[in-house]
């Protein structure tokens, strides 16, 4: 089963008490792996006896969860309105080059990044968007995107 | 000597434009040069197009703003300033003097915005300086049923989209029997194109703290929740900063102030779910389950989170609270109409010369938020359309730009006035283009709950896939409206019900739009990539071979310093030789 069992403990007695704290648990579980493993989640299901289905759940219904195991860095992609009128395909299009990634591919082989699109990232005004891990990057153009990748080492 | 403030604008917006750099330098730079000269850092201002901004004051001169700074210009910038001067090339506003952008402030309002971009916003005393938590001790001596009475006297509306009475609101929930209750601050700001709540909430999130405190007084509640979506970390944090302050300051916790009332407040991420800004669904997540929308009633006022009574209101909605507590309903509806009283805030984005943030009085018209406020439009294409409302909402063509903007003159025109997303639109824009990306937007978002808004929103996107690729026929045009009608009388919550309408509001105003596509199988707009070829015009054609490097597909021949040509059979229409031609001889059509 599982190899690292105290910080995934630790997690756990954190949250055991609070009400809903399905969510935030699972976010830092996600943090702690990278991901959520069906095995964490059956270990999750059993301490706090809540049904696995109830946890699949959850971590099905909310796009921030990850069910496979992601890149060091997470590359969000603004899929909003004024990034969509501000040609934001053109900057997915230099993404998926640099990364090499084909279509329905997300996360790159060496697992340095995974590509994911969000809604909007707030920064309308700055279109066309894109955020990497915590950092906002805008006005971009197909051109800045290797110099601002090559900045994220491994 | 006099001392100079050096207020660098660190929102996320100027931290993406390079905000954090020109902090840094100056933080490195003072370090080594004992300067008299305080740095601070604030939020944002609202000119985003002018980020990053930093704030110069102190000096006899009066303060001034400068935008567009960096790290290499900031240090000359300021000596100068410091020397007495104004620099002249970066200044956007002046207190003393004409500078380009000081008409574009003093043309807005500002009540939920006021301290954005002015104070630091991870300081309380910043806060207390301005005024702030002045309003909860004077809640602290009324009665509930004066506070509510004073919300409802002001007119005040909801300003998450729906514009429901916030005073009755608030009513329904002080009666509600019971002696555990909630409110809530919905941040979940998923319309995309808006970002009014991430302003307020990284620039001011004191402001909204104390409405809440505010009518949590009101309500009789003793416990609150601030929902906030995880694309805003930067949120998130300065909520966390506030609400400890505010905590060891007493404002919230125990018996507040000597009061004997206690209210605790929590944030909570949400997880990237659009539905989650739906009432009901965000209240289910709260609770750590699926963001399902359930049925109304029961209205969350009787039966809320964990099914007690719950009030839930938008962040700017509790922005406006403290300032109509302070100063009274009257001078409140002093601004905007008799049935909007107040102002709106919008984030303008898109096509427009002025993108970002302001607040404006609520029966101001469109096309100046647009012209006067917002400068005009950003490039030489000329105005076609601008989108209110999100994926609820609307696309106005020109001819209606003088609509007003209130509740109910903005529903007139199959838009919604929503949360505050302005978004312009050029001539460049395709609008079966946007309809398909709301609809795709639309049918990502929707939990599945209901067969019309998970399915019927399938339909509608794969006929407009289908007109975008030249595919379609004009009897699609009425399988759109049919399907628009049934999900809109078939889905249970405001995501289905609305999810028609940017559909609904382009068919109605741009119909010649969807038929150009339909009968010629002409994009006017030249974005539908299917609808487009290529052309090398043989006269100004070089033969330099860049457009046959670039060609993903090898579709272009001829030989150096010789007129190249496209192999239309070949052609992908990716558009990579129309961008990389220095001479102009490719043409698209
Ligand atoms: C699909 C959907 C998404 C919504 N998203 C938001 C949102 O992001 N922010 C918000 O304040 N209200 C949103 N609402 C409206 C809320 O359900 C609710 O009306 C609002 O929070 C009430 O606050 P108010 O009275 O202060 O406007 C959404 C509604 C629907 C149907
Ligand atoms: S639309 Fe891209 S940041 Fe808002």
């Amino acid at each position: 089963m599982h190899k690292d069992h105290v910080n995934l403990d630790a997690l756990i007695y954190k949250y055991r008490d609070q009400k809903g704290a399905l969510i935030p648990l699972l976010q830092e579980v996600q943090d702690l792996e990278g991901y959520l493993n069906p095995d964490t989640m059956r270990y999750i299901s059993a301490k706090l006896d809540i049904p696995v289905a109830e946890i699949y759940g959850v971590a099905t219904f909310y796009s921030m969860f990850r069910l496979k195991p992601q890149g060091k860095h997470i590359i969000r992609i603004c899929k909003g309105t004024a990034c969509h009128v501000s040609d934001v395909d053109a900057i997915k299009t230099a993404l998926m080059d640099y990364l090499k990634l084909g279509q329905g591919e997300d996360t790159t082989q060496d697992f340095r990044f995974t590509l994911v699109e969000v809604a909007c990232l707030g920064c309308c005004s700055l279109a066309p968007v894109i955020m990497i891990d915590d950092h906002t990057y805008g006005k971009l153009t197909p051109d800045a995107i290797a110099g601002i990748l090559d900045k994220y080492a491994y | 000597m006099e001392k100079t403030i050096i207020k660098v604008g660190l929102a996320s917006c100027g931290i993406a434009a390079g905000a954090q750099e020109v902090y840094d330098r100056l933080e490195a730079y003072l370090a080594e040069n004992p300067l008299p000269v305080q740095l601070k850092q604030t939020a944002c201002i609202g000119m985003c197009f002018e980020e990053p901004v930093v704030e110069l004051s102190g000096m006899p001169q009066g303060s001034i703003t400068l935008g567009k700074v960096d790290a290499d210009n900031i240090i000359p910038l300021i000596n100068e300033y410091i020397q007495g001067g104004t620099p002249a090339s970066h200044v956007i506003l002046a207190e003393n003097c004409d500078a380009p952008r000081n008409e574009l402030l003093a043309s807005q309002q500002r009540i939920v915005l006021s301290n954005c971009g002015v104070i630091d916003p991870t300081s309380l005393e910043d806060y207390e300086a301005q005024g702030g938590y002045e309003a909860l001790r004077k809640a602290l001596a009324m009665t509930p049923e004066d506070i509510i009475s004073v919300v409802k006297d002001a007119g005040l509306r909801g300003r998450g989209g729906a514009g429901f009475s916030t005073g009755v609101k608030w009513s329904f929930a002080r009666v509600a029997p019971g002696d555990k209750k909630y409110v809530v601050c919905n941040a979940d700001e998923g319309d995309p194109g808006a970002f009014m709540d991430r302003s307020v909430l990284e620039g001011d999130p004191h402001k909204i703290i104390e409405g809440m405190i505010i009518g949590a007084l009101a309500i009789g509640a003793d416990e609150g929740y601030i929902y906030c979506r995880a694309e805003y970390p930067l949120a998130v944090h300065h909520l966390n900063i506030a609400i400890q302050a505010a905590t060891a300051k007493n404002y919230l916790g125990q018996d507040i102030l000597g009061s004997g009332l206690n209210f605790t407040l929590k944030v909570k991420e949400g997880a990237g779910a659009f539905v989650c800004g739906e009432e009901t669904a965000l209240m289910h997540s709260i609770e750590g389950k699926r963001g399902m929308p359930t049925i109304r009633p029961p209205y969350p006022s009787e039966s809320g989170l964990w099914e007690l009574p719950t009030n839930i209101n938008n962040v700017e909605t509790w922005a406006n609270i403290a300032w109509i507590l302070l100063h009274g309903a009257e001078e409140f509806r002093k601004m905007g109409t008799k049935d909007s009283p107040g102002t709106k805030v919008f984030a303008l984005a898109g096509k427009v010369a002025g993108s970002g943030l302001i607040e404006v009085p609520m029966g101001i018209n469109i096309r100046d938020i647009i012209y006067k406020v917002g400068g005009g439009m950003k490039s030489h294409l000329p105005f076609k359309a601008v989108q209110l409302g999100g994926p609820s909402g609307g696309c106005i063509p020109e001819s209606l730009l003088d609509t007003l903007v209130d509740y109910e003159s903005i529903n007139a025109t199959g838009a919604i006035m929503g949360s505050g997303g302005i978004v312009v639109m050029d001539t460049g824009t395709c609008i079966v283009d946007v309809a398909r990306y709301f609809l795709n937007f639309t049918q990502n978002e929707s939990c599945g709950k209901c067969t019309f808004c998970r399915l019927g929103t399938l339909r509608m996107l794969e006929i407009l896939t289908r007109i975008t690729e030249g595919k379609g026929e004009m009897e699609d045009l009425k399988r759109l409206e049919d399907l628009a009608v049934n999900i809109n009388k078939s889905s249970l919550c405001g995501l289905g019900q609305s999810a028609p309408n940017p559909v609904l509001t382009t068919l109605r105003y741009f119909r010649d739009e969807y038929i150009a596509h339909i009968e010629e199988k002409r994009c006017p707009a030249k974005v539908c990539s299917a609808l487009l070829s290529y052309r090398i015009v043989e006269d100004k054609c070089i033969g330099c071979t860049l457009c046959a490097r670039v060609c993903p597909v090898n579709c272009i021949s001829g030989s150096v310093k010789n007129p190249h040509v496209i192999d239309q059979e070949l052609c992908i229409r990716c558009g990579e030789c129309f961008k990389a031609c220095k001479f102009d001889a490719i043409v698209r059509e």
